[in-house]
């Protein structure tokens, strides 16, 4: 296995709506910078993969439009997974594992804003005995905050400090969009959106774009004094109906933690790609993941939720905080699907 | 079972509200005005119209303003002789790519008032406008290109350039 | 570089307008299970799953892989799916490739499929855009004006287009999976049907269809012991370009030829003509197959259209292109470059039944995607490198 490390990470301000600024717009001073940030040039970047989804954007072959800003003369290797953009990286890791390409540019990006995301996510279910009742996101995610609180001995209590923990730690983040002081109690005594979900233990509707750099052995280490070497990857799925899967828990995040050998060694941190409250307990557990573990320092999903770039946020943040010498080991964490049914794991260290 | 259910109907309907993006966006306005508004990239200085904020090949975004005359050279065609799902243009049609006087990239529109078999690469052509008062922030403000008259121009290679 | 990569099992659907016999599901695993027997393997067999297809519009189910991973044997795997425009079929072929080239799994199913009946692919492919003129008349009237450029710049007779349809739809009937069996094709049927985009005509152009392809990917050790002979992936590239900027050369697009040396460089390619013994290129209006011999090498700039011509790419001549009948015989988007791929190994294994090239070593499977601007290629060959 050759040593893959991020070395550069960026995201556009996350935001509710970006108004005039065209996804194209979005990320082009994005790529400008954590190219720069890298040292490499698009040219000299062995292999480009990005991640978006062309309903979420309410228009086929909508990644085509974002090569416009990449400047990709002369041709370059590229590639796109109609899926978070931590699953382009994957695919970029995976070239880099080959040998063929020391480095490579991973970018995600969208906007929620531009369609009604709960029904737009309702697509995403069988097409013929689900998706045609139109069960939209929020409510998927209450069944399965209801099967948790029910199984468990998680209380709504639990989730309000899950939000108000993520809201306070965005204060730090200048990129996040939600953030604050809130107090669970006061949290606890609004209504209830769909129950037993509140506003609070949902994700914000968010349009951005996160960027990062990978790069391979002595090319890490020219490039970064301290690179946040990628120890461990792995992605699982599990079944896709949701009356065949146990929701309380997560067992494809399980069974890809362990094949990215988290329980390895001691964790500093953990960003979590758990748009709902609930689901970042679900995850925690499946992860094994101890007290004193600082779990998204960034604010993670709930105070930012750019679709098909949050998961790849969660890694960006989480490699961040490596290099800058505040953590020596991290995971980071992506889902796909309705109530986490993909999920995707990265180990980080420093040196 | 008699009739075993073999097809189902599974309606969907989305409303999406889509961002032309702010080079676009002064382009749409431009046409409302009657304008032809392109950009040039500030590394290759090539002037690429529609606006569109971002020199593809450079990867740079483009704000120097540059409008265009509404006259310029087919650089390639195609007759169409289907018709287009909810479009008013019946075949056969003449699509073009067109390169405006000035600009470096050809705009795609249509060329009528000319037997298609007559329209050739290096034909001189106009825009023919639709009347002031029905002009909104779309190029279909433009009808149609027809022949100019003036002599053919000699092309050099490419396609859709 | 890295581990070897060798096709060990290949599965089609029979393409058709509609097959309203399956679901999605269905139509994916008849490929799947095709290919999974071919190589006398299990679903657990399988590590990992990589899947590919066109836009989403086309089935009305948004990011297909969550619905199918139960019915492609993927729960507790991972999973992916690739999505590149037309070229799709292929670059998850690469994407496929890779993961057994970079030694993370031992064996990989990958499957690229198009159900296009489902929804509306007409509409899918030429609805109206926000912020442009609706003059958009289908992909025919976006590549016409493109044809007709190589045809004057060549100057090409205007017959070529017609005998690429004709000699395509005479080897679909030695394919048993083709959607288009037209059993009384002639050169006079193909002139006298409609013209659709000036010079482009009804059957020169390739058909809307449902269906899927799959293939198992092994590494080396494995492949070795798989029942029937391997394709072994002796390289495998992909290129991108911007959809237009000034001076785009969109005829003899540069992506094309940069990922044909770049794979070729890596199969020990220095004369494709010579070398390449059966190739499955990507052509879904006729005249593509000269622009893409020029643009691949197989012909000098401007001499293509004279291998077409001299009868050099039928099944019975030297260069043979699209034994299989190509995308003008069956087009599940999604799918059409996968097909590509998988026809081109079929080819090297010595299974391509009726439309077997003799003696065929080395094949090349060609895609490409959006305005001419995705290419993705893979050499195979009966050899080991």
């Amino acid at each position: 296995m050759r040593d893959v490390a991020i070395v550069s990470f960026t995201q556009a301000p996350n935001v509710r709506d970006a108004g005039a600024m065209n996804e194209v717009e979005i990320l082009m001073p994005l790529v400008a910078e954590a190219l720069e940030k890298s040292t490499l040039t698009l040219q000299e970047i062995g292999f480009t993969c990005s991640g978006s989804s062309d309903y979420l954007a309410g228009a086929p072959f909508s990644f085509v439009m974002a090569i416009d800003a990449l400047g990709a003369w002369p041709p370059i290797s590229e590639s796109h997974v109609e899926m978070d953009g931590a699953w382009a990286l994957y695919e970029a890791w995976v070239k880099l594992q080959h040998g063929a390409v020391d480095s490579a540019l991973v970018y995600g990006f969208g906007k929620s804003s531009s369609g009604e995301i709960r029904d737009v996510l309702a697509l995403q279910l069988d097409p013929y005995y689900v998706a045609p009742l139109w069960p939209d996101s929020v409510s998927l995610a209450a069944l399965q905050a209801r099967a948790l609180l029910e199984s468990s001995a998680y209380s709504e209590k639990d989730m309000a400090e899950v939000a108000a923990r993520n809201r306070r730690n965005a204060r730090s983040n200048p990129k996040a969009q939600l953030s604050g002081d809130f107090d669970s109690a006061a949290l606890l005594a609004e209504p209830y959106l769909v129950s037993p979900l509140r506003k609070h233990d949902c994700p914000p509707i968010t349009d951005g774009a996160a960027v990062v750099v990978l790069a391979a052995d002595d090319l890490a280490r020219r490039i970064s004094k301290r690179p946040a070497w990628i120890r461990g990857i792995d992605h699982r799925i599990e079944p896709h109906s949701l009356g065949v899967r146990d929701l309380t828990r997560s067992p494809s995040t399980e069974l890809a933690a362990e094949k990215a050998g988290v329980a390895r060694g001691p964790l500093d941190l953990a960003e979590l790609h758990a748009p709902f409250t609930h689901q970042e307990l679900i995850l925690r557990d499946a992860l094994g993941l101890k007290h004193g573990v600082d779990i998204n320092p960034s604010g993670g999903a709930l105070a930012a939720n750019p679709i098909m770039a949050a998961g790849l946020a969660r890694i960006g943040e989480a490699a961040t905080r490596i290099s800058g010498g505040l953590a020596n080991r991290a995971v980071a964490h992506a889902t796909s699907g309705p109530c986490l049914q993909q999920n995707l794991v990265c180990v980080l260290e420093g040196e | 079972m008699d009739n075993p259910i073999e097809e189902i109907q599974t309606p969907i309907r989305l409303d999406y509200r889509y961002t032309a993006g702010g080079a676009t966006a002064r382009f749409l306005r431009g046409l409302k005005e009657g304008r032809i508004l392109g950009q040039r990239c500030p590394s290759c200085q090539k002037v690429i119209v529609p606006a569109r904020g971002a020199c593809a090949r450079c990867g740079v975004a483009t704000k120097e303003e540059i409008e265009l005359p509404d006259r310029g050279t087919v650089t390639t065609f195609c007759v169409v002789h289907i018709p287009v799902p909810g479009s008013a243009v019946k075949p056969p049609f003449v699509c073009a790519t067109i390169k405006l006087d000035g600009a470096d990239i050809g705009l795609f529109h249509l060329v009528s008032e000319i037997p298609p078999d007559e329209v050739r690469p290096g034909m001189r052509v106009k825009a023919q406008w639709k009347p002031r008062e029905e002009w909104d922030c779309t190029l279909e403000n433009i009808r149609y290109f027809t022949p100019t008259g003036e002599p053919d121009v000699e092309l050099e290679g490419s396609a859709h350039a | 570089m890295g581990e070897l990569c060798g096709v060990v099992g290949i599965g089609q659907t029979k393409y058709a307008a509609k097959r309203g016999d399956l679901s999605i599901a269905g139509l994916v695993r008849e490929a799947a299970l095709r290919a999974l027997e071919d190589a006398d393997l299990e679903w657990k067999d399988v590590d990992a799953v990589v899947i590919g297809k066109a836009p989403d519009m086309f089935e009305g189910v948004m990011m297909p892989e969550l619905y199918l991973a139960d019915a492609l044997g993927a729960v507790g795997k991972p999973m992916l799916r690739v999505h590149t425009a037309g070229s799709v079929g292929g670059s998850t072929s690469v994407v496929a490739a890779s993961l057994i080239q970079a030694g993370i799994h031992d064996r990989v199913l990958t499957v690229s499929f198009e159900k296009q009946s489902d929804s509306n692919a007409m509409w899918a492919l030429s609805s109206k855009q926000p912020f442009s003129p609706h003059i958009n008349a289908g992909a025919g009237g976006y590549f016409a004006p493109l044809i007709r450029t190589y045809i004057r710049r060549s100057k090409a007779p205007d017959h070529i287009g017609m005998l690429v349809a004709l000699k395509d739809r005479l080897n679909a009937l030695k394919n048993p999976y083709a959607h288009l069996h037209l059993e009384d094709i002639s050169l006079q049927k193909v002139e006298s049907s409609p013209m659709l985009w000036a010079p482009i005509r009804y059957l020169e152009s390739c058909p809307s269809s449902d269906g899927a392809c799959a293939m198992v990917l092994a590494r080396e050790a494995l492949a070795k012991d798989a029942p029937r002979p391997p394709a072994w992936v002796l390289g495998t590239a992909m290129r991108t370009e911007p959809t237009m900027f000034a001076g785009r050369e969109e005829v003899n697009p540069q992506a094309g030829k940069d990922c044909a040396a770049d794979v070729f460089s890596q199969a020990g390619i220095t004369n494709p003509r010579e070398q390449i013994d059966v190739a499955e290129i990507y052509v879904p209006f006729s005249w593509f197959e000269p622009m893409w011999m020029e643009n691949l090498g197989f012909a000098a700039e401007g001499e293509g259209w004279k291998m077409t011509d001299e009868g050099e790419t039928a099944l019975e001549g030297d260069m043979p292109i699209n034994a299989s009948g190509g995308v003008l015989s069956s087009n599940p988007i999604g799918a059409s470059g996968m097909i590509r791929f998988a026809e081109a190994a079929l080819q090297v294994r010595g299974l391509a039944g009726e439309h077997q090239i003799d003696g065929a070593r080395t094949a090349l499977g060609h895609a490409y995607g959006g305005g001419s601007q995705y290419i993705s290629m893979w050499v195979v060959s009966s050899e080991r490198p």
